[in-house]
């Protein structure tokens, strides 16, 4: 490839496919002798089922469940609390019970309502708060404590000015792919391939041979073309793939499982809703003296991915920020809903929304200027984390803000806002900042004791060079940038190197599609790889290449003690948004949104932009406009107007920059972007709504509702 | 019996009146580029032209469309209007999972259809029916601009 610059844009390899609508998503896919599946899920959010009483099946048609599992009744991932088909205990509504199949879709869905099942109702719990409340006898789905001793902080909170406790709520934030969620069981006589939309090829493949309880040629992957994913496609898909494949099994004909939007909507796992708690300690010009911050997520109703997004929650616990004397504890707790799993920044949304708020009400307290107040504890290069570790590399973030300040005219617009609302009644502007990191792979030590990635580069007889790696294009466009880092590196054109959807009878185990770890660990991977068949190309010769994950110690993780470094690699961001909010509807419009990240090395310029505008439409709509509830353990929302994400009038332009600091250990010197650009929108929205009604917000999403409440509370308190 | 004219063709179905325009393009005619998103009319991945309108086939029984001039993705994918959008939306990566994207490609060519030279208001403004998750929208609408640039001329309809 004779791209001077990595970073040069180029036609994306899945183009044509897509603007044409011809590629195939699982939807459009048809094969002989299929059937459709539809799941009876639990009506109720806890209990336990007493009977079940199934309607005459006409021929053809036949029922699954529990009992025609081969091997234990759970989905693996990482408790075995997670059952495929319900059949004792109930923990939420939507449970998936059992699985009617066969050929017509509208004949399902009325045998669906003539099924019986008996319960016997208990006690739910179906809020964090109450799971709070009943701590005691709640189930901790997961726990973490980390930090300065608490007699330390005691202590020096006893000599401080002021103690300032405050409490912050983040809610539920639904994914919202476009394609809804679908997977299908191919039946062969000796094997059976699951094909579907997915992020993680192999967490389904050893969730299959779990529950299918057989030998590793009897069960094959495939990914199909997937229409966004964000986490949501990461660990669900593992639960439908084992529907289908056992149903496979029963009636030996192929099964399509396909949601539509509402059923997708209300059992799919969704961003944790978050509570969590501060209490600082400072002294009498505010400078910070200690800090103590808990944790609570909403599990749901088992625990999935929950724990490992808990341990990233607190891991971010303290923002970009080096705080003197630090403490942090974290509990998952599970509540009768619906469960919560993987999403786009994976518990460092929840935590910067916190830290970022809650650092911006210390800075009116010192009565300073909120990113004046911010940049004194900014990290710097060379100290420690607050689980031991270090941060590594050189930090542009100090470049950057400097950089955003001019570019969106920062300390101008203050003054100019600050003129418009005082002249202004009904209409006030305002302006806010957000600094966030990510940290890129799985968090400790993931990558070298659990997945250990290998990935394998295939050059056929005719010098064609294809990549066999595990990881699924959901849409961030891998199937361009991994092969333009192989391209560059063989000095081949980009167009020559292939990278087919990956099927597992093909693929070696790269590891999922998750944590901002594709470009960095499995591009790292397929660089090495492609600099070997380089040394050892001969042509006309058919050629393999196979390159394992190789840990670079630094200092170690320990999950218990919760130390160490927790990621090899940190990627950054700055962003300001200006808005106007409506005083009389409560509305907020945005105005502005300037943002800067630093990501090691950009692969492709055009593709970053998607990630980073993309990204921040999803951050920003987190703070104040997508609002998911669940009452009495059913979500509310059902239809994706009912939810709000937003639309082509609800986005501005954005203005963006990315700068260089290439990474060692990643290709190119690339590092983490994929999540990163979603976790500073929420918390610079709400600076920025806060600066235009010259007020404090304790939640997100501040949507309308709150912002009238807040003015009314305030009115009442004038009047007072 | 319903005939309609698909993509230029005359056609008909025995279909029953109240089954889902986007259903039969799917099942019966075999057309995969029209896609659908949620059902109820709200994302847009199932745009369709219904005598030259943008229309949402989720929400079209077809015994409304009888007689009717349907064209899907695949009925203007010869067409210089789709090869100019094509061409756009690849240079502005408006293009992410794609799974929005034939139904956008239609709201596109609709709007510069009556609009050839859209502000960015009247695009964000006709591109409003469409939802995308993975770009932000941004790109999409630098992909109309461009389109409406590169064709000038093209977009009047006869």
């Amino acid at each position: 490839m004779n791209l001077k610059d990595i970073s040069t844009s180029v036609h994306k390899k899945d183009h044509k496919g897509k603007v044409s609508g011809q590629l195939a998503y699982i939807s459009d896919v048809k094969v002989e002798n299929m059937v459709y599946g539809v799941l009876y899920r639990s009506p109720i959010a806890y209990g336990k089922i007493i009977s079940i009483q199934l309607p005459n099946l006409p021929d053809g048609y036949e029922a699954v469940g529990a009992e025609h599992i081969p091997g234990p009744n759970y989905v693996k991932i990482i408790k075995e609390d997670q059952p495929i088909f319900a059949n004792e205990w109930i923990n939420y509504i939507g449970e998936p019970i059992l699985m009617l199949v066969g050929k017509d879709l509208d004949t399902l869905y009325s045998l669906l309502n003539e099924v019986k099942i008996e319960f016997e109702e208990h006690q739910a719990i179906y809020t964090l708060d109450e799971a709070i409340k009943n701590k005691s006898t709640t189930a901790c789905l997961a726990s973490y404590e980390f930090g300065e001793s608490l007699e330390n902080i005691s202590e020096i909170e006893q000599g401080a000015h002021q103690i300032i406790e405050e409490e912050y709520d983040t809610g539920y934030q639904e994914h919202v792919y476009l394609e809804p969620q679908g997977m299908l069981g191919i039946y062969k006589d000796d094997e059976i391939v699951v094909q579907g939309s997915m992020q993680c090829l192999y967490y389904i493949k050893n969730a299959l041979l779990s529950a299918l309880a057989c030998g590793d040629d009897e069960v094959r992957v495939v990914q199909s073309p997937t229409g966004g994913g964000f986490g949501g496609k990461e660990d669900y898909p593992s639960m439908m793939a084992c529907h289908v494949a056992v149903a496979a099994k029963v009636v030996k004909k192929s099964v399509m499982l396909v949601f539509d939007r509402s059923e997708d909507m209300a059992v799919t796992t969704k961003r944790h809703p978050a509570k969590l708690k501060y209490r600082t300690a400072l002294d009498k010009e505010g400078n910070i003296l200690s800090m103590c911050v808990d944790i609570f997520l909403d599990g749901g109703a088992n625990t999935g991915l929950s724990s490992v997004v808990l341990q990233r929650a607190l891991i971010n616990s303290a923002g970009v920020y080096k705080i003197p004397h630090f403490h942090a504890k974290g509990f998952c707790l599970k509540t009768n809903t619906v469960p919560n799993g993987a999403f786009r920044g994976f518990g460092a949304p929840q935590s910067f929304a916190g830290i970022e708020s809650h650092i911006g009400h210390l800075s009116k307290l010192a009565n300073i200027e909120p990113l004046e107040y911010k940049r004194k504890y900014l990290v710097k290069q060379g100290d420690p984390t607050i689980t031991k570790g270090k941060f590594r590399d050189p930090i542009l973030m100090e470049e950057m803000i400097e950089d955003l300040l001019n570019v969106s005219d920062y300390n101008k617009k203050k003054g100019e806002f600050q003129r418009f609302n005082q002249q202004n009644q009904r209409y006030k502007k305002g302006i806010g900042t957000s600094l966030f990191l990510h940290g890129c792979g799985f968090t400790g030590s993931g990558e070298r004791d659990h997945i250990k990635a290998t990935v394998k580069l295939v050059k056929s007889k005719d010098d064609k060079v294809s990549l066999k790696i595990s990881n699924s294009d959901i849409g961030q466009g891998i199937l361009t940038t991994l092969c333009k880092i192989v391209a560059k590196e063989l000095d081949l054109p980009y167009e020559e190197i292939l990278y087919p959807y990956p099927d597992t009878k093909e693929v070696p185990d790269s590891g999922p599609t998750v944590a901002s770890r594709t470009t960095m660990i499995v591009g790292k991977l397929l660089e090495r790889a492609a600099k070997k068949l380089k040394c050892k190309w001969q042509i006309g010769v058919e050629q393999e290449i196979v390159e394992n994950y190789v840990h670079r110690e630094m200092i170690p993780w320990d999950e218990k003690t919760f130390t160490g470094d927790a990621y090899p690699a940190y990627s950054w961001g700055v962003n300001i948004v200006e808005v106007e909010v409506d005083r009389l509807t409560g509305n907020v419009k945005l105005q502005k949104v300037y943002c800067n990240y630093e990501v090691g090395k950009v692969i492709d310029e055009r593709i970053m932009k998607g990630q980073i505008d993309g990204g921040l439409a999803q951050g920003l709509a987190y703070g104040y406009l997508e609002k998911m509830t669940s009452k009495q353990g059913k979500i509310q929302q059902k239809s994706i107007s009912d939810y709000g994400p937003p639309t082509s009038l609800d986005v501005v332009s954005i203005e963006s920059k990315v700068f260089d600091n290439p990474y060692a250990d990643g290709p190119y010197g690339a590092k983490g972007a994929g999540e990163l650009t979603l976790i500073g929108g929420a918390p610079a929205v709400q600076a920025a709504i806060e600066d235009a009604l010259q007020t404090s917000f304790q939640q997100i999403p501040i949507t309308p509702e709150v912002i009238i409440e807040s003015l009314w509370m305030r009115e009442g308190e004038e009047v007072d | 019996m319903i005939k309609f004219t698909l993509n230029g063709r005359t056609v008909e179905t025995v279909a029953p009146a109240t089954e889902r325009l986007l259903d039969l393009l799917r099942d019966e005619f075999e057309l995969i580029g029209t896609k659908e998103g949620c059902g109820e009319g709200e994302c847009g991945a199932c745009s369709v032209f219904v005598n030259n309108l943008l229309q949402n086939s989720c929400l079209i029984p077809i015994g409304s469309i009888d007689g009717a001039d349907i064209q899907t993705i695949e009925g203007i994918m010869e067409t210089e209007q789709f090869k100019i959008l094509d061409e756009s939306y690849s240079i502005a990566g408006g293009v992410q999972c794609g799974y929005c994207i034939p139904g956008m490609v239609m709201a596109s060519a609709a709007l510069l259809s009556k609009t050839p030279h859209p502000s960015e208001a009247e695009i964000r403004e006709g591109i409003s029916g469409n939802l995308c998750r993975c770009t932000g929208y941004n790109m999409i609408v630098d992909a109309i601009k461009l389109a409406a640039k590169k064709g000038d001329g093209l977009w009047q309809r006869k």
